[in-house]
Formats: structure tokens, C-alpha cells, sequence
């Protein structure tokens, strides 16, 4: 048992701080801000990543991933956090990318791989429908094949960035024989494909980032089928575990400790810094000392995953105290919010409005809420690890 | 990075685990909780044969050399059996304080009785207002040419009716709470002078409060250089604390498997429990606790192997995360196992009171909160 970084662990943290420190400008940063310019930002800042071979940390060498030991995708996820670098767009590098490069065929790892890498293709992700939430297996988007193509109609809902994005990943249903599970197939759509339509949501933190995906008989060639029909299930299984272990999201919430303690530090109450309140410290503590836990839950999971294992259960657990301790953060934030916690977007300047942080607070506790229900409802997290850890 | 164990380590937790199995059953250990001695000389003696008594100590004195990995692998398993022969008094503290003092003579005088099983020890440091200030200390020693006289009384001191010597702290000068002053010296169980009076706590161990009455001890049993005692109680201090802490993760282990297993035999409403989903999450939220636990017990040992910056608030954070987890594990195995839960005669009950003799002792989670806050917060 050794934590320790090696001389090549500390010269890595130098080289990948510097690029960070070149690289994530702040006009960047400006133009990610500007709902206009978003989608350009995020694709450029991207590719600077693409081009330097550190867009995909978890993809094996052989499909372009970077070969690093889970020490150096601790470090890198790190400096990334508390640099304040945004995170790559998830549904393309570490959703569809890995189950492509699992059970795809050669064609479709040579079609899509490198355009994934180089963030040529937005994608976004089509799991859950209207009438099928937790339950994911109940789905009805309906494909049925004619000749070459499949037909699909339905609806998938609760879809992140639909709006930018040119491809969709979905699970359809071919079939309605046996249990439900086992009549699914696994889909790439073409988002430019004639009767795909989205319909954006406005959600709780007065952002529009979900939208509905309708499909009216729309024409998908049998080619974007991934590995075979009615075998999708197992598929979206072995994603959904590499999607959960992505939004343990530590490194960004031990960012968000350091942030809540430097405006505790100004926040004052009746002459004293919150910083200084023990009521404060102790729930921060809490905090702090549950982070510091869940820092080595997933550094444990990292290193079992190098000795060869594929993320299981335990990515339920790294999925469940990760949106726990984000909620946890928020909910600190907005209390150090005190009255500004209402704010609304405004171009106001901070000078005149008489504070800096209420909307960014008000924002990130809104849409934090998505974090326990997405990706599988914290409550659906339980229900695994008690039958596959627990063996209930 | 890694996470993984020697080959060395992996034959020494089996080796313990082994013993655990074949030879400390349930009713074993109640039969050695009964006694009055609340150990059994003769587990003693086994202990010394396997070597486990020679784990944390240095090669020059016939020592295994071991770390604070080796003693974790070996506590986590103790934890699982509740094994009562006092390995922590003896060998964490007792032996600890010997091999991390400056003492020479005493180095080559006792290790190598400890290691062989012949020399039982005891730490006494607390006092009835210290709390879990060990620098709160009223036991005075005051020098008489060679010798130093010892006047005090220390409580709730493990193992203090089998031991042969006692380390006791002691202030040579200073304030009742200076960390400057502070001394620590062998004394032998038979000095003339010491009065025990023992009694037993919930847990199976037999303690003592221990009084002083001029006890006269030569100069030359000091641990260390007289008055610089501080460094070394802390130091004995985070070693208490990571075994104690290894051996709690081994309690809550058990705890919590044998919950699982329970839910899954126990049958009422015409089925087995482990089907209501009431419950299930209920099991998946102490399997999470166990696992956040472990991750802090990896994480301050490492730190303190490596020596890294951060390892006094690691090791707060760990002792701080034992005491909540524990309550949490130990208050769920009971509720789950329903009436059964609360008799004595199931051994939840006692892994539960183990867990909370370890929460509170070297220091509890209101008590390390404090320090960990001054050490995050404080500008």
C-alpha cells in the first residue's frame, strides 16, 4: 500500500498545471459563459485536449487513449478541478466511446472513434422516455426493420443538449417477445436524419439544457445497430457503470469546498466571518471529512480498475455519496447566499447589486437536484448494490 | 498507487484470520470475557509462537520490523474475532512508547521480553479531569537525588491488572495543562506504594484506576529525556489511534455481514426480511458508511507511512469518521436484528459495545473535531 507520487508523478502535475494554466483562457472561459458562443468554446477547448492526447483518460491506448496509471488520471482529474477547467462533454468520450470501442464492429470503430476524439461529432444520450424513468427497461420507442433500415417512432425524454448535438445514442425496443430486457437494441441516430424533432425544456434553474426527443418514423440504417439485436441491455449496463464512476465528481466538489471557504472568509454576520462561526466549521467539517473519504472510495476503485477490473457495483456507491456531498456543497453555498440566494441571471455588476455569488449559487443547488435522479435515481443505486454487493 | 498488500502482509492477516476462525468461536470468547483476568495466558503464548507479538517492533531487537500496514491487517482481523488478549495495551502502547522512547537499557531490557510473551504492559495516562487531554496531567514526579517520586492517580487503565510494568505519564514541572514538563517512566507493577482498584467495562476488558502514593523509581526508567515526554505521548498517540481504528473497521465488518445474513434467514409476514426494500437501503447505507471508513483508514495510514503534510488531519478525520460510522453501523445491526438485537446473549451486542469503547477512546469525534476544525478553518 503506497499513495506517495513518484519524481515522474510530480513532473506530470507540473506539465498538465502549465497547460491548464496556457491553455483554459479566460476569453475561452468567457465565450463558454455566452449561450451563443457555447457550443464553439466547448469543441475548441476540446480539441486543444485532443491535440495534446489527453481528451480520453480512460480509453486504452489502442483507440487513442493516453496509457496513464490511475495515479495520473487522480492527478490530472485534480488539477483539472482546481484549476476550474470544465469537464469534456461526458456522452461521446465516456459514454458512447467506450461501448463502441467495446462492442462495436471495426467499421464502427473507424467511423466513430476518431470523430468522437476530435469532438467533430456532439452527441447526446437517448435512455430515458416520457414513460420510463428508473425503469428504464419499460421503454417504447419502437424499431421496427424494413429491409436495411429500421423505422423508429417514440419519444426519449430528460435529453442534455439535444439541441447542439448531431448524433444520439439509443435504446430502442425490437421486440416485444420474453422479459422486457431482453428485447432492446442499442442505436446510433443521426440527429439530421428527416422526423427527429427536439423540443427544449426549461428546467428548475431557469436553463435550458433538457429537451425532448420525438422520432416520427425515422429511416436508421441497420449499419448503426451496436453488436446484436435485442442484446442492448447488457450494453447499456456496462455504460451506465462507466457513467455512474464519471459523476462521483470529486475533484470538482473539493473545488467547490475551497471556494465555499474563500467566501466564508468575506460572508459576515452580526461583525463575526462565517469562516469563524462553529456551527459553520462543523457542517463544513462534515463536508470536508466525507470528501476526504470518498477521495480514496474512488482512488480504490481507479486502482482495481487498472488490475484489470471493469467498474461494477462499487461505481453505484462512488455515484451515490458523489451527488450527495455535490447537494451537500450547494446547500452550503446557497445558506452562505444568505438573501442574495434568489438572484436570477443579471447583467448587473456585482459592485451595484452588492454581491458576486447568488446566482451561481441559486443555479448550481437548482439544477443540482438532477444529480440524485439522473444516471439512475440514487434510490435505483441502492436497489444494485443491495442485490449485487449485498446479495439481497 | 496502490492499494495492495505484501506478500508478507497477506500471510499475516491470514494467519490471524485463521486463528480467529479455528480457535476464538463465540463461545470461546465468552468463556475468556468471564474470567478475571479477561485474557487467556495461554492464547498469550500462541500469539508469541505465531510472531504477532513481534510485529511493530525494530530487527535489532528481534522484531519483525513491521509498519502501520502490517499492524492494520492485523487489528482489522482481532476486530472480526473480538478478541480480548490485549494486544493493544500491550504491544501498540506499552511496547510502542518503549520502542519510539530514547532509553536504551530499557529498549534491550524489555522488548524482547514483550516479544516473547513474558512481559504484559500498561499505558496510564488518563486522569479523572483530563478527559481526552493527555498534557492535562496532575501526577507529579519530583526528583530525590537518582531517584524521581511519583505521586498521582490514572484511570481507566487497559490491561492494568495483568501487567507487569506500567508506563505512567507524570509532570516534572510546568502548568496542569503545559505540553512542556510532561515525563513518562517505567514503573514496575510491584512498586511499593501502587494500589489498583479494578473493575470491568462493557466491552470484556478488565481496567484499573491506579494511584501513586510516593512511588520511587530511579532516574534512568525515564522513557525519554525528563520534562520532553509531549512528542512521544502524541507520537504513541496516532499509532493508538490507526490500530484502533483498523480493529473497529474489522468490528463494523462483521457487523454488518452478520446483519445481512440475519435479514436473510429471519422470516416474518410469510418471507425473509432481506426482502423489504425498507430494509435494503437501510444495509446499503452502513455498507457505504463501512466502505467511507476503510477509504479514511487507507488514507491515514498511507499518510503516515509517507509522512505525508496532511497526516494529523487524516488521522482526525479517520477517528472522527470511526466514532460516526460506528454509531451508525452498530445502531442499524441492532434495530435489524429486532429482539434479538438487544439480548446478551447474541454477539451484536457485543461487537456494538466494543465499537463504542473504540469511539471514545483516544479521543472522540467532538473532541477531534475541534483540532481538525483549528487546523482547516483558522486563519
Amino acid at each position: 500500500m503506497d499513495t506517495r507520487f513518484s519524481e515522474q508523478d510530480l513532473a506530470f502535475r507540473e506539465e498538465v498545471r502549465a497547460f491548464f494554466s496556457a491553455e483554459y483562457t479566460q476569453e475561452l472561459q468567457d465565450r463558454m459563459k455566452v449561450k451563443t458562443t457555447f457550443k464553439a468554446a466547448v469543441v475548441e477547448w476540446q480539441k486543444k485536449l485532443h491535440a495534446k492526447g489527453w481528451i480520453a483518460p480512460g480509453w486504452p491506448v489502442e483507440y487513442g487513449g493516453p496509457g496513464w496509471s490511475p495515479t495520473q488520471r487522480y492527478i490530472f482529474d485534480s488539477e483539472r478541478a482546481s484549476a476550474g477547467v470544465r469537464d469534456t462533454v461526458p456522452f461521446g468520450l465516456t459514454m458512447v466511446g467506450p461501448v463502441i470501442y467495446t462492442f462495436g464492429t471495426e467499421e464502427q470503430k473507424q467511423r466513430f472513434l476518431p470523430r468522437i476524439l476530435a469532438s467533430d461529432d456532439w452527441w447526446c444520450q437517448g435512455y430515458s422516455e416520457p414513460g420510463s424513468g428508473s425503469d428504464l427497461a419499460a421503454l417504447k420507442t419502437k424499431a421496427e426493420r424494413d429491409g436495411d433500415d429500421y423505422i423508429i417512432n417514440g419519444a426519449k425524454i430528460w435529453t442534455t443538449y439535444a439541441q447542439y448535438a448531431d448524433w444520439i445514442f439509443c435504446l430502442v425496443r425490437t421486440s416485444n417477445e420474453g422479459k422486457k430486457q431482453e428485447g432492446i437494441s442499442f442505436l446510433l441516430i443521426d440527429m439530421t436524419t428527416p422526423g427527429v424533432k427536439v423540443n427544449p425544456i426549461v428546467s428548475i434553474d431557469n436553463h435550458h439544457s433538457l429537451n425532448e426527443v420525438e422520432f416520427n418514423n425515422v429511416r436508421v440504417p441497420v449499419a448503426n445497430l451496436i453488436g446484436e439485436e435485442n442484446r442492448g441491455w447488457h450494453i447499456a449496463k456496462s455504460l451506465l457503470a462507466h457513467e455512474r464512476t464519471g459523476i462521483a465528481g470529486v475533484a470538482d466538489c473539493k473545488r467547490a469546498v475551497s471556494e465555499i471557504k474563500r467566501l466564508a472568509s468575506a460572508e459576515v454576520n452580526g461583525g463575526r466571518r462565517l469562516i469563524d462561526d462553529p456551527g459553520f466549521q462543523d457542517r463544513l467539517a462534515n463536508i470536508d471529512i466525507e470528501l476526504m473519504a470518498l477521495e480514496y472510495t474512488e482512488l480504490r476503485v481507479l486502482a482495481s480498475l487498472s488490475n484489470g477490473g471493469a467498474p461494477g457495483p462499487e461505481s453505484s456507491m462512488l455515484k451515490i455519496k458523489g451527488t450527495e456531498m455535490q447537494q451537500a456543497t450547494q446547500t452550503l453555498l446557497m445558506d452562505l447566499a444568505a438573501h442574495y440566494q434568489g438572484v436570477l441571471p443579471t447583467d448587473l455588476d456585482p459592485e451595484v447589486l452588492g454581491h458576486s455569488f447568488g446566482s451561481q449559487a441559486r443555479q448550481a443547488f437548482m439544477y443540482g437536484r438532477a444529480a440524485t435522479i439522473y444516471g439512475g435515481s440514487n434510490e435505483v443505486q441502492k436497489n444494485i448494490i443491495a442485490k449485487a454487493v449485498l446479495g439481497l | 498507487m496502490n492499494f495492495d498488500f505484501s506478500e508478507e502482509q497477506v500471510m499475516l492477516r491470514d494467519s490471524v484470520a485463521r486463528y480467529v476462525q479455528d480457535d476464538y468461536d463465540w463461545d470461546t470468547r465468552r468463556a475468556i470475557a468471564a474470567t478475571d483476568q479477561a485474557m487467556k495466558a495461554e492464547n498469550w503464548q500462541t500469539f508469541a509462537e505465531l510472531g504477532w507479538l513481534s510485529v511493530p517492533f525494530d530487527e535489532a531487537h528481534g522484531g519483525f520490523g513491521g509498519g502501520p500496514v502490517d499492524v492494520m491487517v492485523m487489528m482489522e482481523e482481532f476486530g472480526k474475532g473480538l478478541v480480548l488478549e490485549p494486544y493493544f495495551a500491550t504491544v501498540i502502547l506499552f511496547g510502542g512508547l518503549i520502542q519510539k522512547g530514547s532509553n536504551q537499557t530499557l529498549k534491550d531490557n524489555l522488548i524482547p521480553s514483550i516479544i516473547d510473551g513474558s512481559c504484559q504492559g500498561a499505558y496510564a495516562y488518563v486522569e479523572r479531569q483530563s478527559r481526552f487531554v493527555m498534557n492535562d496531567v496532575t501526577t507529579t514526579s519530583v526528583a530525590q537525588g537518582s531517584d524521581r517520586i511519583i505521586n498521582g492517580e490514572k484511570v481507566v487503565v487497559f490491561n492494568a491488572t495483568n501487567a507487569n510494568y506500567f508506563v505512567v505519564s507524570a509532570r516534572s514541572s510546568g502548568e496542569q495543562w503545559s505540553e512542556e514538563g510532561l515525563s513518562l517512566f517505567l514503573v514496575p507493577a510491584d512498586a511499593e506504594g501502587i494500589e489498583l482498584v479494578s473493575y470491568r467495562l462493557m466491552d470484556g476488558q478488565v481496567v484499573a484506576n491506579v494511584r501513586f502514593n510516593n512511588v520511587s523509581v530511579p532516574a534512568t526508567n525515564a522513557l525519554c529525556e525528563e520534562g520532553k515526554a509531549w512528542p512521544l505521548m502524541q507520537a504513541i498517540a496516532e499509532d493508538a489511534i490507526l490500530a484502533l481504528s483498523a480493529e473497529a473497521v474489522g468490528v463494523m465488518g462483521q457487523l454488518n455481514a452478520k446483519t445481512v445474513e440475519y435479514t436473510k434467514t429471519r422470516e416474518q409476514f410469510g418471507v425473509k426480511i432481506s426482502v423489504f426494500q425498507a430494509l435494503q437501503h437501510r444495509m446499503v447505507d452502513t455498507f457505504m458508511s463501512y466502505e467511507q471508513t476503510k477509504s479514511l483508514l487507507y488514507r491515514a495510514v498511507c499518510d503516515v507511512e509517507a509522512d505525508k503534510p496532511d497526516r494529523r488531519e487524516s488521522l482526525l478525520a479517520l477517528k472522527i469518521m470511526i466514532d460516526k460510522a460506528g454509531k451508525h453501523i452498530y445502531s442499524e445491526a441492532i434495530q435489524l436484528h429486532g429482539g434479538m438485537g438487544i439480548t446478551d446473549e447474541l454477539d451484536i451486542g457485543h461487537y456494538a459495545k466494543r465499537l463504542m469503547m473504540i469511539g471514545t477512546t483516544f479521543g472522540d469525534s467532538m473532541h477531534h473535531m475541534g483540532e481538525f476544525r483549528e487546523l482547516r478553518y483558522a486563519s
